[in-house]
């Protein structure tokens, strides 16, 4: 029951603002449908914990979440409600028409993201994952800058050109079931069969389905419009799209992974480890020679994405609890990030690097939240992604696998001197002008959003709770 | 497999025929100079996708390809170009594309290499599993369809043939998964029709309001993002 509320809630929440013509009432239905949904996710993922068999099912098993599931719903569940938060002050609306149509696509994407973990049929998985990108694309070109709108078909156009070839691969993989006699084309039903699959097909629809996806959560060759559409779009969408949306779509690529892992001769992890190191290392090079620093942020996506699938490829529960805590680690500060750097943008005007220098001694918050946020994305002690990214490393030169682990050190070094030359710099450095305007304020919703979005991302550093690190051990056991 | 094997010949023979209007529409919408021109080759498409999904139909006596093959003839053929007419001026239509990244001849060929391309591709995947002599065409032109469609989106500059091109990308999914995945559950096929819908609509709106900013519909020449510094 808890679940077919979980989805219902958006849904509602969007009519609710989509059809009222006062901008206050839009944003105060969002916030309270986000946090409603943000508790609700809470409470099923204690229930999920402590089910038999650790799966919850509803609607006759039409509905089903499951520990990896579980992990990703938590995640968008509390990005959602950050991000609802951090828009109730950072949209300035002129005109409520605008109003109205940004909360009604921020619910429907809302609602897509939502939908994406619960659903156990992989063939209506895809629609949910390309109604995220249909729901969203209007969010990107939202503020209808030149920029924006060019970002915005970049993003569509990419993403549905590899949903395309996605779909086929779903379809292929609907037909291996098929030959293998699956009754029930659900993620349960083809891992019990998966041993009798065809190799040949099950490869291909695997393969359609990485490279149509990746696509997707950018990877490289296909990322180049995740950069635009990440950095274009209004920051309470940026966290989404780069916090939650790319984490929703990889967790489909995690779920095949023990379909295609029980059948021999397939090579998954090796196609994940070849991918992630690709991205990680282009990502890590073009991190140095950024201009925009919320395109820095986005590259660092790029990074994050390739780190977690090459995680993944090394296999093995150590390195795949290693991934999931990766997962959401990057989940947590890549959205507190974007608000960061959302603030910074308010209060300065630009979005250029060399335009920024010394934020901090014009506002000594923003600039420790963006201080904050560039440590710890950047993989510095004590924050969860270092913990994450050394579980990895170890696994990783612990397997014996030292190309792969040597070269993601490397790398991730690499993009971590980038990272923090340039937010260093923002910070503390000085310039010919110091910031720009700083007439500004930020507004109350904004603070508040960097206190609580800063929680985790310090806490999960230091110490993570039993529960959660049994529910992160479940999901890391069923992949 | 004995799904198909009452399948006559003669709506084998039919089915074939259809598959080869589904590639040569595919090639128009990669040839045609004129927007309307392509709308139009996008609805011959659609309407051929369906009669092989309702040919396959019959010859299973399976309702559910039947349904299948009314839901793409209504969502796509009727309601698909009346929305689009909806939301894009008419002044679009008329329109006739002259800056194309590759000449329409050289695209023919191409789109002739990848269409023999699709055909050797899929050999291996019809050698892995079993599927009837008559249902054999169909990955292979549904293949087709997917790769023209990505060659038609990146060859284009304009908004609406960059949308014709991601339309018949996934028919060209659709046109194999009818035979490949025949009992795909109804509710995915209705969401399917819809997601396209609901695609169309936002391309629609983008589109507009590409052309109330930018003054042009050509959006394969917007380059401002990029990592050099520029203005």
């Amino acid at each position: 029951m808890i679940l077919i509320i979980l989805i219902l809630i958006p849904l509602t929440a969007a009519l609710l603002s989509g059809f009222s013509r006062n901008a206050r009432i839009s944003s105060a239905v969002t916030l309270a449908g986000a946090a409603a949904v943000c508790f609700l996710a809470f409470r099923a993922a204690f229930s999920v914990i402590s089910a038999p068999g650790h799966v919850r099912a509803a609607m006759g098993g039409r509905i089903a979440l499951h520990p990896l599931g579980t992990l990703i719903l938590l995640l968008v569940a509390f990005v959602n409600m950050t991000a609802a938060l951090f828009s109730a002050g950072y949209m300035n609306f002129g005109k409520s028409g605008g109003n109205r149509r940004y909360y009604l696509s921020f619910n429907l994407f809302a609602f897509s993201m939502l939908v994406v973990p619960l659903i156990p049929n992989p063939s209506i998985v895809w629609i949910a994952v390309e109604l995220t990108t249909l729901f969203s694309v209007l969010l990107v070109g939202f503020e209808k800058t030149h920029e924006a709108l060019e970002a915005a078909w970049k993003y569509i156009v990419l993403t549905l050109m590899g949903a395309a070839v996605a779909l086929l691969g779903f379809l292929i993989l609907y037909w291996a079931a098929r030959q293998a006699g699956v009754t029930q084309f659900t993620w349960a039903g083809l891992t019990a069969a998966a041993p009798r699959f065809s190799p040949v097909l099950l490869k291909t629809a695997f393969v359609l389905i990485l490279v149509g996806f990746g696509a997707k959560i950018g990877l490289v060759p296909l990322h180049t419009w995740l950069p635009d559409a990440h950095s274009q779009a209004p920051t309470p969408v940026c966290a989404l799209l780069s916090g939650v949306e790319t984490t929703a779509v990889l967790y489909v690529i995690l779920r095949l992974l023990p379909i295609v892992n029980a059948v021999p001769g397939i090579h998954a992890n090796t196609w994940l480890l070849v991918f992630g190191l690709i991205s990680v290392g282009t990502a890590a090079f073009l991190l140095l020679q950024v201009r925009d620093y919320k395109r820095l942020f986005a590259f660092s996506t790029v990074e994050h994405m390739g780190i977690i699938l090459a995680a993944a490829g090394l296999g093995g529960v150590s390195a795949h609890s290693a991934a999931l805590l990766q997962l959401v680690g990057h989940a947590v500060t890549k959205s507190f990030c974007f608000y960061a750097a959302g603030s910074v943008l308010l209060l300065t005007g630009t979005r250029n690097i060399a335009s920024v220098r010394g934020i901090i001694r014009k506002s000594p918050g923003t600039g420790v939240a963006l201080l904050l946020g560039g440590l710890a994305i950047a993989g510095a002690p004590p924050f969860a992604l270092f913990l994450s990214e050394f579980s990895i490393l170890k696994a990783g030169f612990q397997q014996g696998n030292f190309p792969a682990a040597g070269l993601l050190l490397i790398f991730i070094a690499i993009a971590f001197f980038a990272i923090m030359n340039h937010i260093s710099r923002m910070v503390f450095g000085t310039g010919k002008e110091e910031c720009p305007v700083s007439g500004k304020t930020l507004p109350a919703s904004c603070k508040a959003t960097l206190i609580i979005a800063v929680i985790p991302v310090i806490v999960l550093g230091i110490y993570i709770p039993g529960l959660f690190h049994r529910l992160i051990m479940l999901a890391a056991a069923g992949m | 497999m004995s799904f198909f094997e009452h399948m006559s010949p003669f709506v084998g023979n039919l089915n074939a025929l259809a598959g080869g209007l589904f590639i040569i529409a595919a090639f128009g919408i990669v040839a045609a100079r004129q927007i309307r021109a392509g709308l139009r080759f996008f609805i011959f498409q659609s309407i051929f996708l369906a009669a092989s999904a309702f040919l396959l139909g019959i010859s299973t006596a399976s309702i559910h390809l039947m349904a299948v093959a009314a839901i793409n003839l209504i969502s796509k053929v009727f309601l698909l170009p009346w929305l689009l007419g909806h939301l894009i001026p008419e002044k679009i239509y008329t329109r006739r594309e002259i800056t194309q990244a590759v000449s329409i001849p050289t695209s023919l060929i191409v789109a002739l290499m990848l269409t023999i391309g699709a055909y050797f591709f899929s050999q291996p995947l019809l050698k892995a599993a079993a599927l009837p002599a008559v249902l054999r065409i169909n990955l292979p032109i549904g293949l087709a369809g997917i790769l023209l469609g990505a060659y038609t989106l990146t060859v284009r500059r304009e908004a609406v043939p960059q949308l014709l091109g991601l339309l018949s990308m996934e028919n060209g999914a659709f046109f194999a998964g009818i035979a490949i995945a025949p009992d795909l559950p109804l509710i995915a096929e209705l969401a399917l029709a819809f997601d396209i819908l609901i695609l169309t609509f936002v391309v629609g709106v983008l589109t507009r309001s590409v052309e109330k900013k930018i003054g042009t519909t050509a959006v394969g020449s917007l380059t401002k993002l990029r990592e050099e510094p520029h203005k």
